[in-house]
């Protein structure tokens, strides 16, 4: 009984130290695209977490929405900020672009 | 680059980074001393279980016990949309069209998503699933086919999408507005009835959410040559 | 201390964590990424405190609550990113403008 004790709670410290451990990287990393590949990790091990804490549904939820979701809509987001980037950068030119 | 993105002076980080210290301190503190008590609430929950339609007691509350609150949602939703919409027209996509993986992929992926958003549906009655997490996985699979450059036929966006956007919200204030009228009380399900209601609102909501969803992700009105 | 309680102290650090980038970068799409993790912060602590009590069945209200929270923070970051981009249009960069020692 011990054993399986240890082992949870191993599991539990694991998932706790990786959440954060995501979470502090994706939000200081100085590269864009790998801050947002970092919050999909994040958002998946978050899916884990609950299912570790009998909460199916939000692991559903979370796992579909809260990564796949928001990662795609960062994703697009910051594709859209570079092809502004990459325009020239003319006003002209980006106000046509927007419209 | 992280370096030049901090606009703030070196003291003031300082300052900032002891106060949220002390601001974890305190809500640590406030978890930890939280008395170990049941609440009252997941009693009541289980013991209406029987009358509330469904087995899948996260459903239960979702759509029957706070049923108004997942309406509101639906409302959220849409003021979201109507927010990007707003904002701007949607960029037009790339002439290029897909490349041979993404179209393999899609049309491997896409049709199965469509099944599994109905499964996660219809179990979401006895186990995990429900509105949300079906109308998720329609939504992705929407933003598939937007991502491999397919686009809704002209005639197809406009009244139809927007229908099919509402159609969620409309289906809840109808059925509560028709037990209103009955009953007497707003989005009062009979327990004989409860059942067929959650599934009927269930399924207007998964269409909703999923067109929504994919909706936000194009990133603005679709006009006429998206 | 069961699981839920180390789950709620991950939470409150998320949440910490998220509230120091939200005013510490300037980049709007880092602030964005910031508000989510505080989100996330928030919900796990709603679920960790739900199930406080070990051997009982989980309480699904706060499982419902945040499973709104997740949709509605879904739908919260599609349209600050809306309003990001228009700020990159408008002003040229994606950042709030500074404020001018007057």
């Amino acid at each position: 009984m011990e054993a399986v004790m240890v082992l949870q709670w191993g599991f539990d410290g694991m998932l706790a130290i990786a959440l954060l451990l995501l979470a502090w990287r994706a939000l200081r990393n100085p590269d864009l695209f790998t801050a947002i590949v970092l919050f999909i990790a994040f958002g998946l091990v978050m899916a884990l977490v609950w299912v570790r804490l009998q909460a199916p549904d939000v692991a559903l939820a979370e796992a579909a929405i809260g990564a796949g979701l928001t990662g795609a809509l960062l994703l697009a987001a910051l594709a859209r900020l570079n092809d502004l980037d990459d325009s020239v950068d003319d006003s002209h030119t980006v106000d046509a672009e927007i419209k | 680059m992280s370096v030049a993105d901090r606009s703030r002076l070196p003291l003031v980080s300082r300052g900032v980074r002891l106060l949220l210290l002390a601001l974890a301190g305190g809500l640590s503190y406030a978890v930890l001393s939280l008395p170990d008590q049941r609440v009252e609430l997941s009693d009541q929950v289980s013991a209406n279980m029987a009358a509330s339609g469904v087995h899948n007691p996260v459903t239960a509350v979702l759509l029957n016990f706070r049923g108004y609150d997942t309406l509101l949602e639906m409302g959220v939703l849409l003021v979201a949309l109507l927010g990007v919409w707003s904002l701007g027209t949607a960029v037009a996509h790339r002439r290029g069209g897909p490349g041979p993986v993404l179209s393999f992929l899609v049309e491997g992926l896409v049709p199965m998503m469509i099944l599994m958003a109905g499964y996660l549906l219809w179990v979401g009655a006895a186990a995990p699933g429900g509105a949300f997490q079906a109308g998720s996985v329609l939504a992705a699979a929407g933003i598939l086919l937007l991502l491999s450059s397919k686009r809704l036929p002209v005639r197809l966006v406009g009244r139809p999408l927007r229908l099919v956007l509402v159609l969620g919200l409309l289906a809840f204030v109808v059925v509560g507005v028709t037990l209103l009228s009955v009953n007497g009380i707003f989005l009062q399900y009979p327990p004989g009835l409860a059942g067929g209601l959650i599934l009927f609102i269930e399924a207007a909501a998964t269409l909703s959410i999923g067109v929504t969803l994919a909706a936000l992700f194009l990133g603005g009105r679709p006009d006429s040559d998206t | 201390m069961n699981s839920g309680l180390l789950y709620a102290l991950t939470g409150v650090g998320l949440f910490t964590l998220g509230l120091n980038a939200l005013i510490m970068h300037a980049h709007l799409l880092r602030k964005i990424l910031a508000i989510n993790v505080m989100g996330s912060g928030v919900f796990l602590v709603l679920v960790a405190l739900g199930g406080r009590v070990p051997g009982a069945s989980p309480d699904p209200v706060p499982h419902a609550m945040v499973i709104t929270g997740i949709v509605v923070a879904v739908s919260a970051t599609a349209l600050a990113l809306a309003l990001m981009l228009r700020v990159r249009a408008a002003t040229g960069k994606p950042r709030l403008p500074e404020e001018r020692q007057e």
